[in-house]
């Protein structure tokens, strides 16, 4: 994205605009601002601020709680946290299910889309794309019954095959959840890539398959290498949209024990707050989060840059 | 991530395809077959997608004893109508209430928070100044963190000034769309020239009165986008409102929902009403994207392929 903004400046910079664009631009700024600062900034430094003192209470408990500075020792105590440390391992073999899982449908599906031979596309873009409009708690809702023996086809139909899977017992549950995910985020990539797809030239296709290329030689060779970088930016957002995770387990986890309530760190965080009122710990775990999603950016950027360059 | 593709419009590469069955059904070899295989597929992918909307659909036409008793996609006794009473009898009427406030809150975001967004937009792509480039950088860093890693920390900081469970803690939050102002960039860019805000000024016209008079409406269609993008993540959100409401006359209807799935639990009995509640507060958004598709597309086209 750094380099689009630069691209952009200096495309602007041609232009002979007033003198006066400063004040202008600060007239136009000010509102996104201040709201980036209510909205984010204050939060994330008031958070750090607080992560770095501890409430304790006096005697049994009772009595005004007192505020010491703890330096880092809320830092410790959640990265030293079994549950926490185990909710970043869930979350990284949740990437590593999920991500290949949703971006290969997502490539497979927009391949086939762009085939010269597939029929009514449009109506399939708009099929593809539903679940989008359907919100995580809903999704994550309507995948928990499918789950459920008793109420959902999906059993049924299995179990009369003879596979019997409890979806929501503590060996099952991560895929399940994984499958909420994909079913939720693989429509919306699709239209992405296959609108990169359509940018690919046609004389270039045109020409391959003169030469006699298959239609799968085409996708393979000729249109995959050309989506990479719509394909690297899905990775990126992916990336950062994972480590969000925090609706769908809340909500399955309503439904099976085998989905604890820091099952992942946002829900652990959550439960600092909430469940065990430690909030010092909570903004740690927060700040560990944000530090956390800030750092994967910041490399799939970097990477993302690197192969664009080359 | 160059711009390059960004100006140009994907889809009229496709506008002129050069004859192209004859060379295409040599090339595939026994068309039939492949088209079978990739329609097949296709349509295999589509129902996947569907079949979880449409299994809720028929499960909400079923009253308690039918969704445990029948089959999923089979009809029992038709009680929709008495599910849907029965939804909008609960709690005295509290599931409109919350529809009412998703749509508050979501609608809030998408105008106030879109308009924000898209006057800065413009302005990091019309205007001159100093600073810009760390400006947009921080607006881009916005973009990359997680909502949710900074809602714990919204509402410590919303508990301290007291502002928790009132209205004013969700609808601030979605004031702040920083991959909107990125979108409104690119939107500024191809849509509004700067030969026409000269010309503008030239007659005289202040940054403002250009703004709204020509900028604006000529950018229209990116503000609808924007503003449909900001409408969904706001109506889909959940961690931010379960984290800032208590009062469940507050409640968006994605909150409201979860809370009565945990009745559901104990209670089956309960369960109709919440899949009838669920296709309910679905309905508007599918209609939206129904009605709005040239917008999410041009949405997703501008904003990923960069």
């Amino acid at each position: 994205m750094a380099t689009s903004a630069i691209t952009t400046t200096v495309r602007t910079r041609r232009r002979t605009s007033s003198g006066t664009g400063g004040k202008s631009a600060a007239l136009f700024l000010t509102p996104f601002f201040a709201v980036f600062a209510v909205a984010m900034v204050a939060p994330v430094v008031y958070s750090i601020v607080l992560s770095f003192y501890s409430q304790q209470k006096s005697g049994l408990g009772f009595g005004e709680a007192k505020t010491t500075f703890v330096g880092i020792e809320n830092y410790l105590q959640v990265l030293a946290s079994e549950s926490f440390v185990g909710g970043i391992v869930r979350l990284l073999v949740y990437c590593i299910i999920y991500i290949p899982a949703m971006v290969g449908a997502a490539v497979v599906f927009a391949l086939l889309l762009d085939a010269g031979v597939a029929r009514a596309r449009k109506l399939f873009q708009l099929l593809v794309f539903l679940p989008h409009a359907v919100p995580g708690v809903i999704a994550a809702l309507i995948w928990s019954y499918l789950y459920t023996p008793g109420i959902s086809p999906l059993v049924q139909a299995l179990a009369s095959g003879g596979i019997q899977i409890n979806f929501l017992d503590a060996h099952w549950v991560l895929p399940s959840i994984v499958n909420i995910g994909v079913w939720e985020w693989t429509g919306y990539n699709v239209i992405i890539l296959f609108t990169a797809l359509q940018a690919v030239p046609r004389e270039v296709l045109e020409a391959a398959r003169v030469d006699g290329a298959s239609e799968i030689r085409l996708s393979l060779s000729i249109k995959f290498p050309l989506i990479l970088p719509a394909l690297s930016v899905i990775m990126l957002f992916t990336i950062i949209g994972t480590l969000q995770l925090f609706t769908e387990p809340t909500i399955i986890g309503k439904a099976t024990s085998a989905v604890t309530s820091t099952w992942v760190p946002n829900m652990w965080a959550y439960d600092a707050a909430f469940i065990r009122h430690n909030l010092n710990q909570a903004a740690a775990a927060s700040i560990i989060i944000a530090a956390l999603a800030a750092i994967l950016s910041l490399a799939v950027t970097r990477f993302n840059s690197r192969m664009n360059k080359a | 991530m160059s711009t390059k593709i960004l100006s140009r419009p994907p889809a009229a590469t496709r506008a002129v395809e050069p004859l192209p069955t004859r060379p295409r059904k040599s090339a595939v070899g026994g068309g039939l077959g492949s088209k079978l295989t990739v329609n097949g597929l296709l349509i295999l992918g589509s129902a996947y997608m569907i079949v979880p909307v449409l299994w809720l659909l028929f499960a909400s036409t079923k009253n308690a004893a039918d969704l445990y008793g029948t089959g999923a996609y089979s009809l029992g006794t038709f009680a929709l109508f008495d599910n849907i009473k029965h939804v909008a009898s609960q709690d005295g009427g509290i599931f409109f209430r919350w529809m009412a406030n998703s749509v508050m809150y979501a609608g809030f975001g998408a105008v106030f928070g879109g308009l924000i967004s898209v006057m800065a937009g413009y302005a990091f792509d019309k205007f001159q100044f100093k600073g810009k480039d760390s400006f947009y950088g921080i607006v881009l860093v916005g973009v990359l963190i997680p909502n949710t890693a900074t809602v714990l920390p919204m509402y410590l900081l919303a508990s301290q000034l007291g502002i928790t469970n009132t209205m004013w803690a969700v609808l601030i939050p979605v004031l702040c769309n920083p991959f909107g102002v990125y979108l409104a960039r690119v939107y500024s860019a191809s849509y509004v020239p700067a030969e026409t805000l000269e010309a503008a000024r030239m007659d005289g016209a202040g940054p403002i009165r250009s703004f709204f008079s020509l900028g604006l409406p000529m950018m229209m269609p990116g503000y609808v986008t924007i503003g449909l993008f900001q409408f969904v993540g706001v109506w889909n959100n959940f961690m931010l409102p379960l984290v800032m409401l208590q009062n469940q006359q507050l409640l968006p209807v994605s909150v409201g929902i979860s809370i009565w799935q945990g009745y559901s639990v104990p209670l089956p009995e309960f369960t109709p009403m919440v899949i009838t509640g669920s296709l309910l507060s679905i309905i508007p958004l599918l209609v939206a994207f129904i009605l709005l598709q040239r917008f999410w597309k041009s949405g997703l086209t501008s904003g990923s392929v960069k």
